[in-house]
């Protein structure tokens, strides 16, 4: 098991250590024989050494896991290679990490985990990297090739399992096949429309021998989707709706990040002072603070912005695919709106929303050739009208309001973005703090907030914080993170302790469900069935793991409390007891129109639920 | 409307259960689909007919194409094209009333491939319609049919048409024959 490999491996690989930033290094080529790769001839390793050669070779320097029976070849031959490797308590937990440190750092994020419960604890996690467009790659080990199908022990049929959450997944049963699949993975995850891949590979393979050489194992050149299509009449379709619109507004979506156009955004939203909407995935790419924003838009979006929509006779979509939290109740969507979809899959397309000009392209890519056609262009009426729309809503700033004794998620994300001055990197889960997360911390910059849209997975926060702070050791990351999620993956705080991990958890616990008991409130009648939520006490069980912490009752506590958290030096957790029946405003009810949104009532906007008890 | 897609997929494991998968992923029943190797190593060949709205091909089309395995998919549309099913339909029939299918297969220009005392089995090739046709009158004799098996159509366009395929592999032009058209005469082509 992995004794046989090449003793200089070690040695060559604390000497490639130093230069692990550099992702094409072709050091691992020779990783049985110093830097004169081309001197020598392929090395002979085991498909376990392959594995980590391999990936050291992709500019892998950290990945998140867990060691199981099949996958031991691997993790023996893992003190060979400069790899950080991060022990996380659930496998769920290491997709999940892989995933934070793909969306903190832009980089492919691995996660390894052994047969049977390993893979499938992994699913959940795959399937929110595939719904976000997420570049992962999981490793999976399994049975021999031969035991395959036999229902053998801890064998899973894990690439049958993960075929529709991944964006290609392999199974491999030879050494020799190993460092392609790998690189193909690699590829595959990172191309185009990102996504996770997973790489299945028997427990004979990782024991067989190869001939390992980096470069050879290069996959095919990229093959960009065949029906990609930016022409120079759609490009000046889009340019003439451009010029001849009086109402137009950019959408920016999670493809702004993706394809790294934010500049390309901000000239076309400046030259054309076109006003821009983001989606949830999309907040970052766009600064919060510019006069152009008009914030997050859909069904907890700001109310101007969904006003805005069902008033324009444009939209321009960058990078966005009109999710149905998006879009609310199609048939009554836009209707005066023409429609510019800009995006890298086509398969998104007229999906949705039907759209008068498709310039089907990497967003950066295609807005470079757009915007020469852009000119100047005065937008001050409808910016105005918008501007007017937000009337008494814009002056609500919770930060003026009398304290009334209560302590509201908002006071708490509020507080938070002041006193990190929004520089910190924001991980949430799914809920209610999710979107007060969206709608109080104002993200200036991208990558700076870190959550599960497409596929709202509960416990997402804590790991993908972790993968978040490994990713970016020197940036300030907060977990935001509801009482119910927090308990899906609390486990992963022993990891946090393990591997010496400075975040700082904020839970914003209410004693509920809360988005689900909003639901209830709203759409059941407030029959509160299995959302009341009883939780340990938090704190002490952060003490338990050697965390420290405190809870936090009052709003005049919450600054000292977070300046508490940001000045420790290790992990520390905050227990805000909230307002218990608070909801998320607006709200756009499932199925509803855009401009059918259920407002704050207005008389105290932030107490209403307080005076009904 | 009725769709029908000619695709060239690598010819290795699960990549039939990818393309199955994702038309089960798109709630979307396959009428028929046949499966064979192509001219080209290493690639199969599968022509795909399903029910659709006539807005879902451009997605069904790109969504094949997202899949890693899928070399080159080309939505046939209303394009000219040649279409052919297989079918081999075994029959009941005695000595006394063979004669009578043999007129049959005779009219419907099918062929008897294998004879038992109390059965017989027909192999015709055909355009769908006229596949349906003659069992449809096989069906006026309850009981006659003792078994169906039909391949599913197979499609290809019409004329010199340059597959795609040699683009995406980055393969010379020079290995591209011409389409010859069907040898039972494309000129009676219906569909």
């Amino acid at each position: 098991m992995g004794h046989k490999g090449n003793a200089n491996t070690k040695a060559n690989a604390n000497a490639s250590n130093g230069s692990t930033t550099a992702p094409n290094t072709t050091a691992p080529s020779a990783s049985a024989s110093g830097s004169h790769a081309h001197l020598t001839p392929p090395a002979k390793l085991t498909g376990a050494e392959i594995i980590w050669a391999t990936l050291v070779g992709e500019g892998v320097d950290t990945v998140f896991g867990y060691p199981g029976g099949t996958i031991l070849p691997a993790y023996d031959a893992l003190r060979k290679f400069p790899v950080r490797h991060i022990l996380v308590r659930h496998e769920q937990g290491a997709a999940h990490m892989a995933d934070g440190y793909s969306r903190a750092s832009g980089k492919v994020g691995v996660a390894i985990a052994t047969s049977g419960p390993g893979s499938t604890n992994l699913v959940t996690g795959i399937a929110t990297a595939m719904l976000d467009s997420i570049p992962i790659v999981c490793i999976t080990a399994n049975v021999s090739s031969k035991l395959l199908g036999t229902d053998a022990f801890q064998e899973v049929d894990i690439t049958g399992i993960t075929l529709p959450v991944t964006k290609h997944n392999f199974l491999v049963n030879r050494a020799e096949d190993i460092a392609p699949t790998l690189r193909h993975a690699f590829q595959i995850a990172r191309s185009g429309r990102p996504g996770p891949v997973l790489v299945d590979i028997t427990k004979d393979a990782e024991q067989a021998t190869a001939e390992f050489d980096f470069e050879a194992a290069k996959p095919r050149p990229y093959r960009p989707h065949p029906m990609l299509h930016v022409d120079d009449s759609g490009l000046a379709q889009a340019a003439e709706l451009i010029r001849n619109s009086k109402r137009p507004v950019i959408l920016a979506g999670h493809g702004v990040m993706e394809s790294g156009a934010m500049e390309q955004v901000r000239t076309l939203a400046e030259r054309a002072q076109i006003p821009v909407g983001l989606t949830l995935l999309g907040l970052g790419g766009f600064p919060a603070s510019h006069p152009l924003c008009l914030g997050m838009m859909g069904m907890h979006g700001e109310s101007w912005v969904n006003h805005a929509i069902q008033e324009a006779d444009l939209l321009i979509a960058c990078g966005m695919r009109f999710d149905d939290r998006v879009t609310g109740k199609l048939a009554e969507y836009a209707l005066k709106a023409k429609k510019i979809h800009i995006e890298v899959d086509p398969a998104e397309i007229n999906k949705n929303v039907k759209v008068d000009v498709a310039l089907v392209g990497d967003l950066r890519e295609v807005l470079e050739q757009l915007l020469p056609r852009i000119s100047g262009r005065d937008g001050s009426a409808w910016l105005k009208t918008i501007e007017a729309s937000k009337g008494a809503v814009a002056v609500r700033d919770i930060k003026n309001l009398p304290d009334s004794g209560h302590l509201y998620a908002a006071h708490v994300i509020h507080d938070l973005w002041r006193m990190t001055g929004g520089n910190a990197i924001v991980v949430t889960d799914v809920g209610q703090h999710q979107m007060w997360e969206a709608q109080y911390f104002r993200h200036e910059q991208p990558r700076t907030l870190i959550t599960s849209g497409g596929l709202g997975t509960m416990g997402f926060a804590l790991p993908a914080a972790i993968g978040a702070k490994v990713a970016c050791p020197e940036k300030e990351v907060w977990v935001v993170v509801g009482d119910g999620g927090f308990q899906m993956t609390a486990a992963e705080l022993a990891t946090i302790v393990q591997e010496k991990i400075k975040i700082n958890i904020a839970i914003i616990n209410n004693g509920y469900l809360g988005m689900v008991r909003q639901w209830q409130e709203f759409f059941y009648e407030r029959n509160y069935e299995a959302t009341p939520l009883v939780s340990p006490d938090f704190v002490k069980l952060a003490d338990a793991h050697g965390i420290p912490g405190r809870a936090v009752r009052k709003r005049s506590e919450v600054e000292e409390a977070v300046k508490k958290a940001r000045s420790a030096t290790g992990a520390y957790l905050l227990n805000f007891m909230v307002e218990k029946e608070d909801s998320v405003y607006p709200m756009i009810p499932a199925g509803s129109a855009l401009h059918e949104m259920i407002r704050r009532p207005e008389k105290d906007p932030l107490e209403e639920r307080a005076d009904d008890k | 409307m009725l769709h029908t897609f000619v695709a060239y997929v690598e010819d290795r494991p699960g990549v039939l259960t990818r393309v199955a998968s994702l038309f089960r992923r798109l709630n979307i029943n396959i009428n028929s689909l046949t499966v064979g190797r192509s001219e080209r190593p290493g690639l199969s060949r599968l022509t795909l007919v399903c029910e659709a709205s006539a807005e879902a091909g451009h997605r069904i089309r790109a969504s094949l194409f997202k899949l890693e395995n899928v070399v080159d998919v080309d939505d046939i549309a209303q394009a000219p094209s040649v279409t052919r099913e297989l079918a081999l339909i075994k029959v009941a029939a005695s000595p006394r009333n063979r004669a009578q299918i043999f007129d049959l297969a005779e009219v419907f220009r099918a062929r008897i491939v294998d004879l038992t005392s109390e059965s017989l089995i027909i192999e015709m090739t055909g355009v769908e319609s006229k596949i349906e046709g003659l069992i449809e009158i096989l069906r006026e004799d309850d009981g006659r049919i003792l078994e169906i098996c039909r391949s599913g159509k197979m499609t290809m366009r019409r004329g010199h048409h340059v597959s795609s395929v040699v683009k995406a592999m980055g393969v010379g032009e020079a290995a591209v024959e011409e389409d010859v058209s069907a040898d039972e005469g494309a000129a009676n082509e219906v569909q």
